[in-house]
């Protein structure tokens, strides 16, 4: 596994402006920690589109005609009962149930699906114990870089990040 | 005198206007959320622990009421054979508009991009989730033979029973458990990314590990943050339909009747402003009380109490409306039993109530078009409280006006409530406080994360 160099910002504007610009400035950044959503880093980094919206719908679709088709069987042809000439198949009546169980297995398959893709529960992430991770839930901001295996670049990327406005640099093992 | 109350709250712009100078800096905003629960030694709890007291002592004489209901039968209440709802069915529908309002908020509020929500969803929340569930313990308690309330549920039986898919019963015990479920979720994802901050914040083990727990392993990763903003805007999607959807639903089980006042399409939205309007109200108490005893005076300003009370502003002149809609309707309906229904509620045994009503929901918040009255933290509370007491009003009224006052004359009785009706009612308040504390104590009452991103982008030019 290669080695990570955490670098802790207290600005977020060069902090931002770091991340943007590691490409020209030769060190690759693995992950961006902070303490409310950058929207404009995630492109940066090329993370895959999430899929926690179409399984919701998926779910939720499922969940609904399952509702509606137990509805049905139960009404119309598993004990038929007929209460004042009523339509055994009472859509309008019957709507509700499909509705509130669709929505809430919807929240269901996104909650299971948020897990998935944010890798959760990971309760012994080895970043914990790491010096200069623990201001990213707070008030930091934290790079994650590549360490590069030769002494002078690091040390050169370490500058580098300096220059940008780090304020620790820490190397970790992942 | 500080700046935020020399310059009125519209004229500063952006996202300052929602926070005092001493709230406008990340650590600041983690130091007056966190500081309460972890450092535990520099802070007092004596207002808290004599709250507990007195909830705890409320939360008992609502078990033994709701033990002597399961033991001796809804008899011990004031319902008779004419009336025969009365105070479980109304603390049902006041407790569940409340418990509205929290998503209402969440929600709603974040769909329209109103950042100042930052600061009170979490307890809103919170509120939502244990109004909701006290709301669905009274129609269980209200039930003839709540032994059987399980046959709500489809489940393979040797009985060959199935639930009756066309019964309001059925439609509420459905709303009411996707809703609160789906409550819990949209509120435990919330919390996540703040339980994270708590954990890293925690000065000894024990809390470390309850939070880390409770985080998951939280990181704050740039692709983390990606997958929770899409779930969480998702999940506000679907709570908006389906908050409205429950109110909805307990309207229809008055309008789906033949009772006079009982028949009107005007409910389900009239039911759905009613909650908005009592939640918002309740939202606003506990804001108070939260900001008094928490010293959140640099997060949660008087700027959000003017907000919030313009909304409720709104909310009573909507009320009043259908106050008026439904005495037209009645009128120019040209029905006998309507129109004596409406003199009845004026004029008959419920009518200085009626008028208590009509002056707490409609009269008293129009003191809000008063900008100095909406950033009166004391001004709002109180008015909160009134209204609250005013849509309580409401909801015993709508039943007992109609039951005691339906087409068969000979029929006509009055409901007379026990000691058991207070209790319970009262009874229920005490569960929820008792919830509600126990909640401030382990829980962080701001959504951090929420309000960190608030001040970010007040700083950012």
């Amino acid at each position: 596994m290669t080695q990570l160099l955490l670098a802790e910002f207290t600005d977020q504007r060069r902090f931002v402006e770091a991340a943007r610009r590691g490409r020209d400035a030769q060190y690759r950044v693995v992950e961006v920690y902070t303490p409310y959503p950058l929207e404009e880093l995630h492109d940066e980094l090329s993370h895959r589109e999430s899929r926690i919206r179409p399984v919701m719908f998926v779910g939720g679709v499922l969940t609904a005609a399952l509702a509606y088709g137990l509805e049905y069987y139960s009404a119309a042809i598993n004990y038929p009962y007929n209460s004042g000439g009523r339509p055994l198949d009472a859509w309008p009546a019957f709507m509700l149930v499909p509705f509130a169980t669709g929505i809430l297995v919807a929240a269901v398959c996104g909650f299971a699906t948020f897990l998935f893709e944010a890798r959760l529960p990971y309760l012994s992430n080895p970043l914990f114990a790491a010096d200069g991770y623990g201001g990213a839930t707070q008030d930091r901001f934290v790079l994650a870089i590549e360490c590069p295996q030769d002494g002078d670049d690091r040390s050169a990327v370490t500058k580098r990040l300096s220059d940008f406005g780090a304020i620790s640099i820490q190397q970790v093992e992942p | 005198m500080t700046m935020a109350l020399t310059i009125p709250a519209e004229r500063t712009a952006g996202p300052e206007r929602w926070t005092l100078p001493e709230a406008r800096s990340l650590e600041a905003v983690n130091a007056i959320v966190a500081a309460p629960l972890l450092e535990r030694s520099s802070w007092s709890w004596r207002a808290w622990w004599i709250g507990l007291c007195v909830s705890l002592a409320a939360t008992m004489a609502f078990l033994v009421t709701v033990f002597l209901v399961f033991d001796r039968g809804i008899g011990i209440w004031g319902v008779n054979s004419t009336v025969v709802w009365g105070f479980a069915i109304a603390d049902y529908v006041w407790w569940i508009g409340i418990g509205n309002a929290g998503t209402l908020i969440s929600s709603m509020l974040l769909l329209m991009r109103q950042s100042w929500r930052a600061s009170t969803n979490r307890f809103a929340e919170a509120m939502t989730l244990f109004a909701a569930t006290i709301a669905g313990i009274f129609p269980i308690v209200h039930l003839g033979r709540p032994i059987y309330f399980y046959w709500l549920t489809p489940y393979p039986n040797t009985m060959h029973l199935w639930p009756q898919w066309r019964s309001a019963l059925i439609w509420d015990f459905w709303a009411i458990l996707s809703y609160i479920l789906f409550s819990i979720l949209f509120w435990y994802v919330g919390l996540i990314p703040d339980f994270a901050t708590m954990r890293d914040r925690a000065q000894t083990r024990a809390p470390a590990i309850f939070y880390g727990a409770l985080a998951l392993g939280w990181c704050g990763s740039s692709r983390q943050w990606h997958v929770y903003e899409k779930l969480h805007l998702a999940l506000a999607c679907l709570g908006v339909p389906l908050v409205v959807s429950l109110h909805s639903v307990v309207g229809m089980d008055f309008a789906a009747s033949l009772m006079p006042g009982w028949q009107e399409t005007i409910f389900p939205p009239y039911f759905v402003v009613g909650a908005m309007y009592s939640g918002f109200a309740m939202v606003l108490c506990l804001a108070a009380l939260v900001r008094w005893g928490f010293r959140m005076q640099g997060l949660i300003t008087t700027a959000h109490f003017d907000v919030m009370a313009k909304v409720m502003l709104a909310a009573s002149i909507i009320m009043g409306l259908s106050y008026a809609t439904e005495w037209f309707n009645a009128w120019y309906g040209g029905q006998h039993a309507d129109r004596s229904l409406v003199a009845f509620e004026f004029a008959g045994h419920y009518a200085p109530m009626f008028w208590a009503l009509l002056l707490c929901n409609v009269v008293i918040p129009q003191a809000f078009w008063s900008s100095a009255i909406r950033s009166n933290v004391i001004a709002v509370f109180v008015i909160s409280v009134i209204i609250n007491i005013g849509m309580w009003l409401e909801r015993i009224l709508i039943i007992w006006n109609t039951l005691s006052h339906d087409y068969l004359p000979s029929a006509w009785r009055m409901f007379l409530p026990t000691v058991w009706d207070w209790l319970l009612t009262f009874g229920s308040l005490g569960l929820f406080a008792l919830m509600f504390l126990l909640f401030v104590r382990i829980i962080p009452v701001v959504s951090m994360h929420e309000v960190r991103k608030l001040v970010a982008e007040g700083q950012s030019p």
